[in-house]
């Protein structure tokens, strides 16, 4: 089972971005729009929606080894953590090409007007010297900064999740759901700091 | 004089109806089968109901509806096609059929702009009623038939700007909402009037859902000299055919020069008031959603700006950026409504 996990999930992870790749490429050739009458709206809102669910189960991770008793998954972390950072450039790339079709000019203006934006550039700035630290050897060299390196990864998902707040016109299901999974899983953290020897925690350790 | 005559060709008759919904029906769906089935349930966890802008969300373009009764089919197919100039035309390039009606907002059947095109399959526009109510000399019960059996159909070809900064060009039928109005009788305190939308959770999924801040019905209202201005208009049908649920069947409001969630959808309750009425969004977002909601290039909404737009269909590589007009191009006409009003206040 644990030797079909990491195969099976790469190809999951990989499948939405091949196929959204797959539709641009169609629309540059000619070929028919799979992306609607809205393209460049449709691309950054799948792009994005990605990008935070797979941040979301890199974060899910570590409770997944204790609850289940699956040490394996730490190996799918570094993997789905990487897809989660490739998904956020896409939608960035999105973005500045689709929206924004390369005009550095109106970046200002942009930023101004869309403060979402600015959060959500942020988010993007964080992430990366954490993905650009993921390979082993720089994990060794680092050694115990590695890890208090890569607690950005909260204040990124806090970010993701205000950036999708601010965007919001009426309804609150996605707010909820990812807020509400975000809160649970660095909540969890927060418990399983604070309650070394506490009876009842036994479960999270 | 010279009396111009009208060519007969209508906005849809180039390409048989049938002919292109079917070619579009056959390629969604294959192109669904090839790249969507295996995936769909698993790319989708937050639900195509909720979101519906799941990958696979499309619905293919049809006029979902339970049924179309001959009368009103009759009607539409009776009305007078679009002048060839004045603001009940624009020779700007239409938005095709397939983009109105599978690409909009209607939020009583979920947020995502594929969601009023999924869930509204088989809505029931057959009995319909209308309530008039309020400041009006003949207020009562009128059924669908009763309200518009005595207006000639006409197809006008309005530009419409929807807040999010998007916008269309859409060959509607319908009339004049001035002589609809006219016929109830408002009296002099009839200052505004307010439309309301159906509720109905049964046929609505998202009327049912947790997650929408929206408190039923849709409500919307305008000044009273706003509803008599001609450019006002009920639509009852689009691209030659009677209006789809998705769009706002059976009658729905246009009023073009107004950002979209103005011209609310299959409406149930019209009432002439003496003072300003409620309407959804600015229940919702006052410092977002005015009352007036006209369409202005210089006021930015709070969290995006409002001076261009993108026309769709919109282009991945070349996107059709524009720039948005003063009452989106409808100045000449409605400018003097607003005369010495100070609309970064009145937005």
């Amino acid at each position: 089972m644990n030797n079909l996990a990491k195969p099976v999930i790469f190809l999951l992870c990989l499948w939405p971005g091949a196929y959204l790749i797959y539709a641009v490429y169609l629309v540059f050739t000619g070929g028919e729009n799979l992306l609607g009458p809205d393209p460049a709206q449709f691309l950054s809102l799948q792009t994005g929606e990605w990008a935070i669910r797979l941040l979301i189960l890199s974060l899910a991770i570590t409770p997944l080894r204790y609850l289940l008793n699956w040490p394996y998954v730490f190996r799918l972390r570094r993997m789905i953590g990487l897809f989660a950072y490739f998904y956020v450039c896409m939608h960035l790339l999105v973005f500045l090409w689709f929206m924004l079709g390369w005009q550095w000019g109106n970046i200002g203006v942009e930023i101004a007007e869309r403060p979402f934006i600015t959060i959500g550039f942020s988010a993007f700035v964080l992430l990366t010297p954490l993905a650009a630290t993921s390979f082993n050897t720089a994990q060794r060299k680092l050694g115990r900064n590695w890890k208090k390196l890569h607690r950005l990864t909260y204040a990124v998902s806090f970010l993701a999740v205000m950036h999708v707040i601010w965007i919001v016109r009426s309804s609150y299901f996605d707010a909820v759901l990812y807020g509400g999974l975000v809160f649970v899983l660095l909540g969890y953290r927060l418990l399983r700091k604070y309650s070394n020897g506490v009876k009842g925690f036994t479960l999270i350790r | 004089m010279i009396i111009k005559t009208r060519k007969d060709i209508a906005s849809s008759e180039i390409t048989p109806e049938s002919v292109y919904r079917e070619r579009r029906k056959f390629l969604k769906s294959s192109a669904n089968v090839a790249l969507g089935a295996a995936g769909a349930g698993l790319l989708s966890p937050a639900g195509i109901a909720q979101t519906g802008d799941s990958l696979f969300a499309r619905a293919p373009a049809d006029i979902n509806l339970a049924s179309k009764p001959d009368w009103l089919l009759e009607k539409v197919a009776q009305s007078v096609p679009a002048p060839e100039s004045g603001p009940y035309f624009t020779d700007e390039t239409k938005t095709p059929f397939d983009d109105v009606t599978t690409y909009n907002n209607f939020y009583e059947f979920g947020t995502g702009k594929g969601d009023p095109a999924n869930n509204a399959r088989d809505f029931r526009i057959d009995p319909w009623s209308v309530e008039v109510a309020g400041e009006c000399g003949k207020p009562g019960t009128y059924t669908l038939e009763d309200i518009l059996k005595p207006h000639a159909f006409e197809e006008r070809i309005y530009r419409l700007r929807c807040v999010e900064a998007w916008s269309m060009v859409i060959p509607w039928i319908g009339f004049s909402l001035a002589d609809l109005l006219q016929r109830f009788d408002p009296n002099g305190n009839a200052n505004f009037v307010m439309f309301q939308t159906l509720v109905d959770g049964d046929q609505m999924p998202a009327q049912r859902s947790r997650f929408a801040s929206i408190d039923w019905p849709y409500q919307e209202g305008l000044r009273m000299d706003e509803a008599m201005n001609p450019l006002a208009m009920m639509a009852t049908g689009v691209y030659n055919d009677v209006l789809p649920a998705q769009n706002g069947a059976p009658l729905r409001l246009v009023v073009p020069w107004k950002y979209g969630f103005k011209s609310l959808k299959s409406i149930v309750r019209i009432e002439f008031t003496r003072r300003m009425p409620n309407n959804t969004w600015n229940d919702l977002q006052p410092s977002e959603y005015g009352f007036y909601a006209n369409v202005n290039p210089e006021v930015s909404h709070p969290r995006w700006t409002q001076a261009s737009e993108r026309r769709l269909p919109s282009s991945l590589f070349k996107p059709q950026r524009i720039p948005t007009r003063m009452f989106n191009g409808y100045e000449e006409e409605v400018a003097s409504l607003y005369a010495g009003m100070d609309l970064r206040r009145n937005y």
